[in-house]
This record gives structure tokens, C-alpha cells and sequence, in this order.
């Protein structure tokens, strides 16, 4: 250890290794025999289980939950597979506390639902840890599909098409597979190399060829791709970030907060991780949040959250904002950057109005070695023909563009929040629809 | 503060709790441990002839777990002590001259025969012993023997056997009686008419609790192969309850005492038990399952609950309920009720729509935002759904008064009982006036 965490300007190895490890553990620790026992006792087994409803996946959460209680996990999480084959993932970065967990009659019973992510991720722990894939593949259809993009979306829908027996090509840009599951999630939700486990468990159904470093609007066009396949979908995801529009917003300490946790997660030694002593994130969502948490982790000494609005209107959850804080990362909501000056930030406190937000004229500066932009992820590189809206591309039904034998879903399509489960949702129902019209 | 005191037939105790004859009273230190906790008596562990009988040396117990791995139920292969008989009855002594205000009753075991009881009695008797219990339940390993349950399954045996005991002991004998027989009031009779002080039960239910999927043996399985064993725990209280109760209400033994046994966890499960007739009461499975403090528990709740209630004694509340206890027959059929589901407290889950639409009446309405709303024209008032919510109090029977009409059947509803002796539909029915 060279520095800690008062070293000026943006440098690694602010923190002694061992603490790294501490800091980058499993946030949510799996549950041993006995810990899943007890939680799973606590299910009620609802009658059309809010639960399930609350799932965009539509898992069978009671079902799952009293197979653990009769001692097959494995079954449970055939359970799970079922409806969202990244349930492993799922269960570890589902904002569970907005969607399953919120809707759990436990919550409105005692305000401690049963945890049903932890449960998932019991489940679906044991059965890949026994090694085994539960689905096979129907009988040959011989027909072709292309799949764009191979984040949660594009892996949902590859292995869907290929349970119904027709051939994949997934795409990628990127050299490794699993979008934002292996380059955005923060990384003490996915430890140990889950990401990439459970991509290469995925592709164990077989009929899916994986290519990587292709992208649309580079080596691919998708009238090529429509000439060539009998159907393609599109899950590539959000891959440009908006810009600030601040003075100075181009300097040397300012970045994107998903390039910083892109290179986080790629590191093999975080200790080799710049980090600033003063970060400012500027954002209020779940990237924000994450942002901030890991650079404090890495050992930046303070780290603010620059929020425009009031606190109540964060995007990111309860839960991601009571992380934050335990983690020692101020929010500071309601003020807004003007201008970067070297080492330091420029704010402007805010105020709704008749007229919407606007500045109240007062300023204050704030120490800044490192800013991270976290207001958002747009579209880039759609390609043309299709109908956008509101920047995404427009889909109807389950997935349907407007344009005939092309499906999109996850992020870079239209409908739902922007959410790991989401994207597999979306990518299993358009892999329903393009089998139900190749079919 | 209540006088939890008791005087059953003559054994006096500062309390109504006795530890069961089993594990938890086979020896002088857990005794003690038992009595300085403040149980108010035990029955010693069954003793038998020497030479002392042997235990399996595997496993003896099985269980039925509740959510979170509570005990319901506990099944046993034990068999009586399996100490030497020499060794029990000096303990005896010694425990009874320590604690000489704790009710201390000797439970017994011996083959069928006069000689047998005869050559047993008087060595009890000189520990200075309150009172004697024959052990005529046990329902595995001894009853394969021709004891224990073999001889409560034979009235005429249970009638000899007692006789003989009261012919030589001046102790007053208690017999405990096994659950596993049709009517349990055959037996109470016979050892009524042998003279018995009083019965005890009940004594285990013939179980097997599961079998392992894997070896396919019977648990608790020694070396592959399973014996049924003796269950007991929460689980039975209500077979208990009600075969008390069928004592208590029977005609020929009305003035016989009863000690009460079987799934007591708590005083509420004591209170019960006296008020339908039990004078005291004996805890074992809660005693192994969580230890001798439970006594503080069950002590100051009883006493409490008495002292709420207005009874100054235990003897205020034996047999309070047995009057309630009567024959279906007899039930009001102009009494009814209605499911209510307070919207307040209910959660939403959903089990009493499951419950109730799928166990035939289809009373409950599940509403837009998952509102659950009874339906008065086919509710029959089963109480399923009060049984299967999980929020006490969130479901409950509304009385209907008198001369409101059951939107279920059409009917004004009467305010003289009536019950089904009376009924049009009875083929047998007095007319009534
Ligand atoms: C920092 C961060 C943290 C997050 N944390 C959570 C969380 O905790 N929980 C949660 O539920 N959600 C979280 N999300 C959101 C979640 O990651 C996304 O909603 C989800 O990954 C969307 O899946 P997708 O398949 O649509 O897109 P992506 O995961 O973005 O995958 C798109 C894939 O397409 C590829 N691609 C892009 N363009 C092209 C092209 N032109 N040609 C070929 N391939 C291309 C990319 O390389 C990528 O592999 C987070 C997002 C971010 C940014
Ligand atoms: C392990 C074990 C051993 C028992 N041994 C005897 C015994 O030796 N003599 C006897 O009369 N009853 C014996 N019983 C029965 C208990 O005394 C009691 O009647 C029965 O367990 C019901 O009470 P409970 O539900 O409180 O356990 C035994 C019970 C258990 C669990
Ligand atoms: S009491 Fe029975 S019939 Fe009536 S609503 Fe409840 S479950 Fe249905």
C-alpha cells in the first residue's frame, strides 16, 4: 500500500489488499441449509401470489419456496429456470425491495418479507453447483435466428430459440458475453466470476454459436442479418451516456460511471484501480449509487452524490440509498453541477417550481479530484429503418418493431423499467413470438 | 395471587405440574434438577423386576416438525428404566426425604402375575413414596412382552391388576392408560371397578413417524429396520383432551380423578386439561424438548390466568368445561354464524379464498386488489378460513341473532335451541312438543 485515502488526485492502491477482499465481498451472503430452511418456512403460500405477479419473470415464487421447504432445491430452481433462465443472476441483483419482496403480504404483515432473492439464489446455487442444466432441446425446426447482443436480453432469448429447436448466432461487440451482467452490475452483487459461470452454464442447451467483437452498424448490417436469418432480434442494450452539459465537463478527473465500474469489473487487481480522494458522482440511479459505493469501497476518502431533485424522486431505491449511506457516501440532493474547475466542483442548489427545476442562484463548491456522470444511458448506433420513441426502439406485443422479422428487447426497446429481470422477460416472450411465426 | 396447591387423592403438591414417567424423572439428578426448577412432582421412570431390561443402542427417538423445526410430535422405541431396580429405589428415598412437599409417584411395570406386584409393593412402599402408577401404555417393545399396553388393551387384565395392587399397598394407585384402544372408557371402567385412586393418561400413540427414502427403513432406524414407537407432543393433546373428557362425562366413573397427560407445552394446554376434568397434570415431551424452565412458564401462567379468572384454587377449575362437553346430537342447529374478515388486519394472502373455494362451499370472494370478502349466502360457517389464516383475529364468526334471516338457507333463524333429536330431517326425531 503506497497511498490511502487523503493522497491527492486520482491514484490505486489506497487501501491494505486484505481490506479490497473485505470490501468486495458477496453483499448479500448465500444462505446456508439452515438459514434457507428458516426463511423458507415463513412463505404463506399464497393464493395467486402477489409475489408472482410482481415479478416481471412471472416466477412461481410460492412453488419454488415449498419445494425448498420439502428439500429439493434443485427442483426449485427448475422452478425458476423455468421462467427466467437468469434466475441465478436475478437473485442476486433484483432490486428484489421494489418488485417480489415489496409485494410479499409478509411486508405488509410485519414489514420483513420472506427473502425471496436470497431464496432464488439458494436454489439455483445448488443446481449449478451440481452441475446440471435442466432443459434440453426440441427436434431441429432448421431454422435460422439471429441474436444482437448477448446481455440478459439476448441470452434470455438465444436459449428460448434454441429450447424450441432452432439455431442461434449471438452477436456481440464486446469480447465477453453476459452485457452489463459482466461490465455494470456493481461488483459485490456478482462475485466470483458469476457473470461468465452463468453465461457458459446458459450455453450448455447447445444450437447457440457465440460470436463476439461483431457489431451492428460495424461489421453487421441488419438488412444483411435479415437477408441472411429467418428472424433477428435486437438486445443491445443502452451503450451511449448523456452528457452533462457543465463548463468544463470535458477535464481530465471527469468520466463516465459505467466506463469507471466497466474497469472495475475487468480488473484483476483492484489495488491497481485509480480511485479520486473527493469523487462526485452526478446522478441518482442505480449507476449512481453504484458508482459511489465502489469508489468508496476503493478507498476515496469522501464521495458525494450530486442529485438535482429531491431525494424522494431517486431513481434508485430505498434499499440502494440506505447502502450508500452505510457505506459513508453523502447524497446531496437538490443541487446541480455548473462547472468544473480542476480539483473542484461547482454546484448550484435547486428548486421546483411552477416552471420545473431551476437553479436558486446560490453556489458552493465542492472537492473534486474524480466527477462520474451517472444521468443516464441513451441508444446509440440503432439501426435505421426502424421507429424509434422517446430514443428506444419502438416495440409493440413482445417485442414486435416495426419492421417484419425483426424482435428487440432489454434496455434498447421501448416498455418496462431498465432492469436485469426485465430484459429476460422481454427476451423470452420475443423468442415465444419468433418461434409461434417461424412455426 | 392463586393457591396452585393440589391434594390428588391424598399426594400432595405445590403445584399441579408433574413430570411425566419417562426420561426427564429416570434418576435422582434430573429429579432434582426438576424439583429445584419448581415442578411440583414427578413420576420415577416405569421400574421393572431386575433383571433391568435393555435399550436399543441406536437411535429411540422420531419427530414431526412444525415450521422452523418445532417439535409437533415425538415418537419413542425407549423402554422402561433400564437401571438396576436397587438403584431407582434408593434414589427414591433420598429424593423423597430431600423434598418432602414434592408429589413423588413410582410408576410400575411388571409381568402379569400376583407374585410379580407382590414382591415389587412393599419395596416401593419403604422409599416412602406418595403413590404408585401402573404403567399399562407402554405400546412398544414391554407390550410384546405382555405388558404395558397389552395389558391396557384387556379391561378384565386391568381390573386383576389393580386389585392386586390396592390389595397390597396401602399407596394410592393411579393407572395409566393407553390411547390405542377404541374407547378409552372400557378401560377407565375396569380400573374403577379394580379400585383404582385414580387413571393418568394418556399414555404414547403407536406411531411411525417417517421413513428414510433413501434406506427405506422406518425412523428411528436401528441398523436398516424400524419398530413403531410411542408418539406423543402437541400433536396428541387433542386425542388426550378428548379421551379425558369422555372419562370425565362418563356416568360410571364420574368421581374418578384423573391426572392429564399428553401434549401439555404450555399452562394454556394445563388450564385445558383441568378444566375438563384432569386434577393434575404431566408434562414430558415439552420437558425434553426445551428443558425443566419451562415450569416458570407454565406456573405464573396458570396463576395469572386464575387470578384474571376470579379461581382462587385449582379445584375452582377442575371439570369447569366437562358440562360443555355433550354429544352432537345435542348442538343448537339454531345457532349461526358467519365468516368476518377484518380488512384492516388481513394481509391479503389469499388462503382463505384457496381454502374455501376448493374445500367445496366457495363462500369467499376474491375482489379487484385482492379484496376477500365472505359471501353470507354460502357461508356455512366451517371455520376453515379462521383455521387457515395466518393472522389471528383477522377471521372471525359473527353470531347471526335470532330473527334475522340466513341468506344461506332462506330461514329465520329461531332463538330456541334445536338440535338434530328434534329435527324433520331425523328418520328417528321425537315429534317435536
Ligand atoms: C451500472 C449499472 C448497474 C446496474 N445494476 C443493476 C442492478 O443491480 N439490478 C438490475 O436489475 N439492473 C441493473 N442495471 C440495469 C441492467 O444491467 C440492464 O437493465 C440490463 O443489463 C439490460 O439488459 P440488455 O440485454 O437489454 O442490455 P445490456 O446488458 O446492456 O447488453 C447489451 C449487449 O449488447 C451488446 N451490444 C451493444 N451494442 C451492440 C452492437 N451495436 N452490436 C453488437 N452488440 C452490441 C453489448 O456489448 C452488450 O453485451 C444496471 C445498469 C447499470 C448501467
Ligand atoms: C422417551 C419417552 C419415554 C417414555 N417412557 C415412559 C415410561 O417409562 N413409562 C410411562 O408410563 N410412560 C412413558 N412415556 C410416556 C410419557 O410419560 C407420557 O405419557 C407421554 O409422553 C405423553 O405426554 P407428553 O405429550 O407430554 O410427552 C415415555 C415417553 C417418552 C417420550
Ligand atoms: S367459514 Fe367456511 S364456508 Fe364460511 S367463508 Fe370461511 S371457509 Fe368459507
Amino acid at each position: 500500500m503506497t497511498n490511502n485515502p487523503m493522497t491527492p488526485g486520482i491514484v490505486p492502491g489506497r487501501l491494505p489488499a486484505e481490506t479490497y477482499r473485505e470490501n468486495f465481498a458477496d453483499l448479500h451472503p448465500p444462505y446456508d441449509a439452515h438459514e434457507a430452511r428458516v426463511a423458507a418456512d415463513r412463505c404463506y403460500f399464497c393464493y395467486e401470489a402477489p409475489c408472482i405477479q410482481a415479478c416481471p419473470t412471472s416466477i412461481d415464487i410460492p412453488l419454488f419456496i415449498r419445494q425448498i421447504q420439502a428439500g429439493q432445491p434443485q427442483a426449485a430452481a427448475g422452478t425458476i429456470l423455468e421462467q427466467n433462465i437468469l434466475g441465478g443472476m436475478c437473485a442476486r441483483v433484483c432490486p428484489t425491495e421494489t418488485l417480489c419482496e415489496e409485494a410479499c403480504v409478509r411486508e405488509a404483515a410485519e414489514g420483513k418479507p420472506v427473502e425471496i432473492g436470497r431464496l432464488q439464489r439458494y436454489a439455483t446455487d445448488a443446481l449449478m453447483a451440481a452441475g446440471e442444466h435442466p432443459f434440453t432441446r426440441a427436434d431441429s425446426t432448421g431454422k435460422r435466428v439471429a441474436v444482437v447482443g448477448a446481455g440478459p436480453a439476448g441470452l434470455a432469448c438465444a436459449h428460448r430459440l434454441a429450447m424450441h429447436g432452432h439455431e442461434v448466432v449471438l452477436y456481440d461487440a464486446r469480447p465477453k458475453p453476459g452485457g452489463l451482467n459482466e461490465y455494470g452490475i456493481a461488483s459485490y452483487k456478482a462475485v466470483d466470476g458469476f457473470a461468465q459461470a452463468e453465461v457458459a452454464w446458459l450455453m450448455r442447451i447447445g444450437g447457440i454459436e457465440m460470436v463476439q467483437g461483431q457489431a451492428l452498424g460495424r461489421e453487421l448490417t441488419l438488412d444483411g442479418l435479415a437477408a441472411e436469418y429467418d428472424a433477428v432480434f435486437l438486445g443491445i442494450g443502452l451503450s451511449g451516456v448523456n452528457a452533462l452539459g457543465a463548463e468544463g465537463d470535458d477535464g481530465a478527473g471527469v468520466s463516465d460511471a459505467v466506463d469507471f465500474i466497466a474497469e472495475l469489473r475487468q480488473a484483476e487487481d483492484l489495488a491497481t484501480l485509480p480511485v479520486g480522494r473527493n469523487v462526485v458522482v452526478i446522478g441518482g440511479g442505480m449507476t449512481a449509487v453504484d458508482a459511489a459505493v465502489q469508489a468508496k469501497l476503493l478507498g476515496a476518502e469522501s464521495v458525494t452524490i450530486l442529485y438535482r431533485r429531491g431525494r424522494e424522486k431517486m431513481p434508485a431505491s430505498g434499499f440502494e440509498q440506505d447502502l450508500a449511506a452505510s457505506k459513508g457516501v453523502r447524497i446531496l440532493a437538490h443541487a446541480m453541477p455548473v462547472a468544473v474547475h480542476g480539483a473542484e466542483i461547482e454546484c448550484e442548489y435547486t428548486e421546483d417550481g411552477p416552471d420545473g427545476l431551476t437553479g436558486t442562484g446560490e453556489r458552493f463548491r465542492l472537492p473534486a479530484d474524480q466527477v462520474l456522470r451517472a444521468i443516464g444511458q441513451r441508444l446509440e448506433g440503432a439501426p435505421a429503418g426502424l421507429a424509434l420513441d422517446g430514443g428506444k426502439i419502438r416495440v409493440e406485443g413482445p417485442g414486435r418493431t416495426s419492421r417484419k422479422g425483426v424482435w428487440a428487447g432489454g434496455d434498447c426497446a421501448t416498455g418496462g423499467d431498465d432492469l436485469t429481470v426485465t430484459a429476460v422477460a422481454e427476451g423470452r416472450d420475443a423468442a415465444e413470438d419468433i418461434n409461434a411465426t417461424l412455426c | 395471587m392463586a393457591d396452585l396447591t393440589t391434594d390428588f387423592v391424598g399426594i400432595k403438591s405445590p403445584n399441579p405440574f408433574w413430570l411425566a414417567s419417562a426420561p426427564p424423572t429416570d434418576k435422582e439428578y434430573n429429579v432434582v434438577r426438576a424439583f429445584k426448577a419448581g415442578w411440583g412432582g414427578v413420576v420415577w421412570k416405569t421400574l421393572g423386576l431386575d433383571p433391568h431390561i435393555v435399550n436399543v443402542n441406536g437411535p429411540r427417538y422420531g419427530v414431526v416438525y412444525g415450521a422452523d423445526r418445532r417439535v409437533l410430535g415425538l415418537n419413542n422405541i425407549e423402554l422402561i428404566t433400564d437401571r438396576p431396580l436397587e438403584v431407582n429405589l434408593r434414589e427414591i428415598k433420598q429424593v423423597k426425604r430431600d423434598w418432602p412437599d414434592r408429589a413423588m409417584v413410582v410408576s410400575l411395570m411388571v409381568p402379569c402375575e400376583e407374585w410379580a406386584w407382590k414382591e415389587i409393593l412393599p419395596k416401593v412402599e419403604e422409599t416412602g413414596a406418595d403413590g404408585i402408577e401402573l404403567n399399562f401404555g407402554c405400546p412398544h417393545g414391554m407390550s410384546e412382552r405382555g405388558m404395558g399396553s397389552a395389558v391396557g388393551q384387556v379391561p378384565e387384565y386391568i381390573e386383576m391388576v389393580t386389585r392386586w395392587c390396592k390389595q397390597n399397598t396401602r399407596m394410592p394407585v393411579i393407572v395409566k392408560l393407553t390411547p390405542n384402544i377404541t374407547d378409552i372408557r372400557f378401560p377407565a371402567r375396569a380400573a374403577y371397578a379394580g379400585g383404582a385412586d385414580a387413571v393418568s393418561l394418556i399414555n404414547t400413540v403407536s406411531s411411525i413417524t417417517s421413513v428414510n427414502l433413501d434406506t427405506m427403513s422406518p425412523e428411528p432406524s436401528i441398523d436398516g429396520k424400524g419398530s413403531h414407537g410411542g408418539y406423543c407432543g402437541p400433536a396428541v393433546k387433542p386425542i388426550a383432551l378428548n379421551m379425558v373428557a369422555e372419562i370425565a362425562r362418563d356416568v360410571e366413573t364420574l368421581d374418578l380423578p384423573i391426572s392429564g397427560i399428553g401434549g401439555i407445552t404450555t399452562w394454556r394446554d394445563a388450564a385445558e386439561f383441568l378444566a375438563l376434568g384432569a386434577g393434575t397434570v404431566q408434562v414430558c415431551t415439552a420437558a425434553m424438548t426445551y428443558g425443566f424452565k419451562i415450569i416458570d412458564e407454565m406456573t405464573r401462567g396458570l396463576s395469572d390466568w386464575m387470578d384474571g379468572k376470579g379461581y382462587a384454587s385449582v379445584a375452582d377449575v377442575v371439570g369447569r368445561a366437562v358440562p360443555n362437553v355433550t354429544d352432537w346430537q345435542y348442538l343448537n342447529l339454531n345457532y349461526v354464524t358467519k365468516a368476518r374478515i377484518d380488512q384492516e388486519l388481513c394481509i391479503k394472502c389469499g388462503r382463505c379464498f384457496a381454502a374455501c373455494e376448493d374445500t367445496s362451499h366457495q363462500a369467499i370472494w376474491m375482489k379487484e386488489g385482492r379484496v376477500f370478502e365472505v359471501n353470507d349466502a354460502e357461508c356455512v360457517a366451517c371455520n376453515l378460513c379462521v383455521d387457515v389464516c395466518p393472522v389471528e383475529g383477522c377471521i372471525t364468526m359473527e353470531e347471526l341473532a335470532p330473527g334475522v334471516t340466513d341468506p344461506r338457507t332462506g330461514r329465520v333463524i329461531a332463538a330456541e335451541y334445536a338440535n338434530w333429536t328434534t329435527h324433520p330431517n331425523n328418520p328417528a326425531a321425537k315429534a317435536a312438543e
